[in-house]
């Protein structure tokens, strides 16, 4: 009991340090700053949410593109002022029951966690049963699947066009008070009687299945749980960059996710939060690899690409060079 | 008259992309059979096969034909290079930490792709020789469009007779049957895993030389959907089985041409029907249309 309330203690402070030193960078840090801080938050809740279904229920699931493309569109589609939605949609008029509607963020962002959880509760049940590739390959699927449909379904999400002038309603207190709800609900989640179930199934199938758990309703669970806050968190994206179209959700986007998740251990929460914190400042600062240099005496000529070969080499490096540890550290809970 | 031709058309289209499908998907099915691996990096491999040869034709005065026969050759060694770098290591692994690492490897390709090709999209340079149409009673058709499943067939001869009939092949057969008993009676896997690698990657550079004189356009990222979609077509026909492979290869490539020609409303759904055609084929039969059922031991 005691080290309970020690350890709770020292999350306290960790808190209200972080909160801190939020405050302070939303003061003295300039705006292209913030906004990768913004950006970090909410690839800490994307982390967490495929860490969820990936680290803790061992369910490899490559569909998180799709799922925040649903996340995004609902809260660009539900916040767009009216007159916005008029000029964004001039190929084909909007569909008349979204043509009025004008939802503050708030609840336009519950709604994007809420049909993004109920996709994935829609296609976990039936691909839940696959294992291991197979379920990569199809979840994979489904997300170039949700990209395709919304390429082309023109009078609901405007097309190859995508959506411009959602409001910036996300700014740093949005996508951090986020992360913190996400990681205090993976904790409560995962010390509860559901995240026991969760990793007894990620360690051995067969034994969760005779010991009496029941594996479709935890696995379902755990992949709508998940694609609720990726939803959430593609919300949140849509209302921080402003604009968004189907390209944007191609697996590229979740291969960064996925970088997140190894870097940090699979199954780990601390440590997802602090990878997506390094990994997103990282893309930023590495940007100087794409560009050209010059040190007064030499310029040295950028390479467009060079940021994500690095990336590459680092994923496949930890992979390598962890080998077991990735996956193991966290294996014994 | 008129519809009949038209149909031969969009079926001679349909046969020829099945083909090159077939082709990717033999080096997905032979390196599943194995390693139970899903090589994400495949399709970068086929990407890479068809840069090779736009390089050599351009930049080497060797004759367009020598290079189409060279350029597979060079990519069939970079598969190897791929499999001891990226998956070698880790062969006792968990399966995903494999398949996160295949992830990494496919990355790394399409980005190096991007630093070393550029990004721009390039125009392969057909030889005149390949680039004819032919009218045969009111179809017109390009040359390719025959070559394409000629070639491929006498390819899967070629496989075929080498799995089958020589000493090699039948320790891979061993091997996709019984990884751990083959490796006691004293068959050199890493010679054989290589020799499957290099079998893959060169047959899906052929398909890449193909696809390119088909649709010459060339892009670091072009490989990503024809290898997604080819891995399907494997899944389809199911994987392990080259038969299967090359089934499913057929079936995906005609159904993408026919849903097309046939309904033209959902052209833009044209890259959707891959994957969902292979989530049909998972819930109702998922070890595929010629694949053993797969039971989990405990």
């Amino acid at each position: 009991m005691k080290i309970k309330e020690k350890s709770s203690v020292t999350l306290l402070i960790l808190l209200a340090l972080t909160i801190v030193g939020l405050f302070l960078a939303n003061k003295f840090l300039d705006s292209y700053k913030i906004r990768i801080i913004t950006l970090s938050g909410i690839y800490i809740t994307l982390g967490l949410s495929m860490n969820l279904i990936n680290g803790f229920t061992g369910m490899f699931s490559l569909g998180h593109a799709g799922f925040m493309a649903i996340g995004a569109y609902t809260v660009g589609i539900l916040t767009m002022p009216i007159p916005m939605k008029e000029m964004n949609f001039f190929m084909q008029p909007i569909a008349p029951f979204l043509a009025n509607v004008e939802w503050g963020f708030l609840p336009a962002l519950l709604a994007a966690g809420i049909i993004a959880g109920l996709a994935g509760f829609v296609i976990g049940a039936p691909v839940l049963r696959l294992t291991d590739d197979y379920l990569a390959i199809a979840t994979l699927g489904f997300a170039e699947i949700i990209r395709v449909v919304f390429t082309n379904t023109q009078s609901l999400t405007n097309g190859a066009l995508g959506l411009k002038g959602i409001p910036n309603y996300t700014n740093i207190w949005w996508s951090w008070g986020i992360a913190f709800v996400t990681i205090w609900f993976m904790t409560v989640l995962m010390k509860g009687s559901y995240g026991k179930a969760f990793l007894a199934i990620r360690e051995d199938e067969v034994a969760a299945r005779s010991m009496g758990i029941n594996l479709f309703k935890h696995k379902v669970m755990s992949f709508s749980f998940g694609s609720f806050f990726a939803g959430v968190a593609g919300g949140l994206l849509a209302a921080l960059l402003g604009t968004i179209d189907p390209n944007m959700f191609r697996i590229s986007l979740t291969f960064n996710i996925l970088l997140i998740v190894v870097l940090g251990g699979l199954g780990n929460i601390v440590g997802t939060a602090v990878s997506a914190l390094v990994v997103t400042i990282m893309m930023e600062a590495l940007r100087f690899l794409d560009e050209s240099i010059n040190l007064g005496f030499i310029q040295l000529k950028g390479i467009p690409g060079m940021r994500m070969v690095v990336f590459s080499v680092i994923l496949i490096a930890v992979v390598l060079i962890r080998r077991e540890g990735a996956l193991r550290k966290a294996k014994r809970v | 008259m008129g519809d009949l031709s038209i149909f031969l058309q969009h079926l001679a289209n349909g046969v020829s992309l099945g083909s090159l499908y077939a082709l990717i998907a033999i080096g997905y099915t032979m390196v599943y059979g194995i390693l139970r691996l899903i090589n994400f990096a495949h399709g970068d491999i086929f990407m890479l096969g068809v840069y090779i040869t736009f390089y050599g034709i351009l930049y080497t005065p060797l004759p367009w034909w020598l290079v189409f026969l060279i350029a597979p050759a060079i990519t069939g060694c970079i598969g190897i290079l791929l499999e001891i770098t990226a998956y070698k290591p880790l062969r006792e692994s968990p399966r995903i930490t494999i398949l996160i690492s295949a992830i990494g490897a496919s990355f790394l390709l399409q980005n190096l792709g991007i630093v070393i090709f550029g990004g721009r999209p390039r125009a392969f340079p057909v030889p005149k020789l390949l680039n004819q149409v032919v009218r045969l009673g009111g179809v017109s058709i390009n040359i390719v469009a025959f070559i394409i499943p000629i070639i491929t067939v006498l390819l899967l001869m070629g496989l075929n007779y080498f799995i089958n009939k020589t000493k090699t092949g039948m320790a891979m057969r061993a091997l996709a049957k019984d990884y751990d008993t083959a490796s006691l009676m004293g068959i050199d896997i890493n010679r054989i895993i290589s020799i499957t690698f290099f079998l893959g990657s060169l047959l899906a550079a052929v398909g890449g030389i193909m696809w390119g004189v088909r649709y010459p356009q060339l892009m670091p990222l072009m490989g990503t959907m024809p290898g997604l979609k080819s891995f399907i077509a494997a899944v389809i026909g199911g994987i392990g089985n080259i038969t299967g492979a090359v089934t499913g290869g057929f079936i995906l490539g005609l159904g993408e041409i026919m849903l097309v020609a046939l309904l033209p409303r959902l052209t833009g759904y044209r890259d959707a029907f891959a994957f969902v055609l292979l989530i049909i084929i998972l819930l109702v039969k998922p070890s595929g249309i010629m694949g053993d059922k797969i039971t989990e031991k405990v």
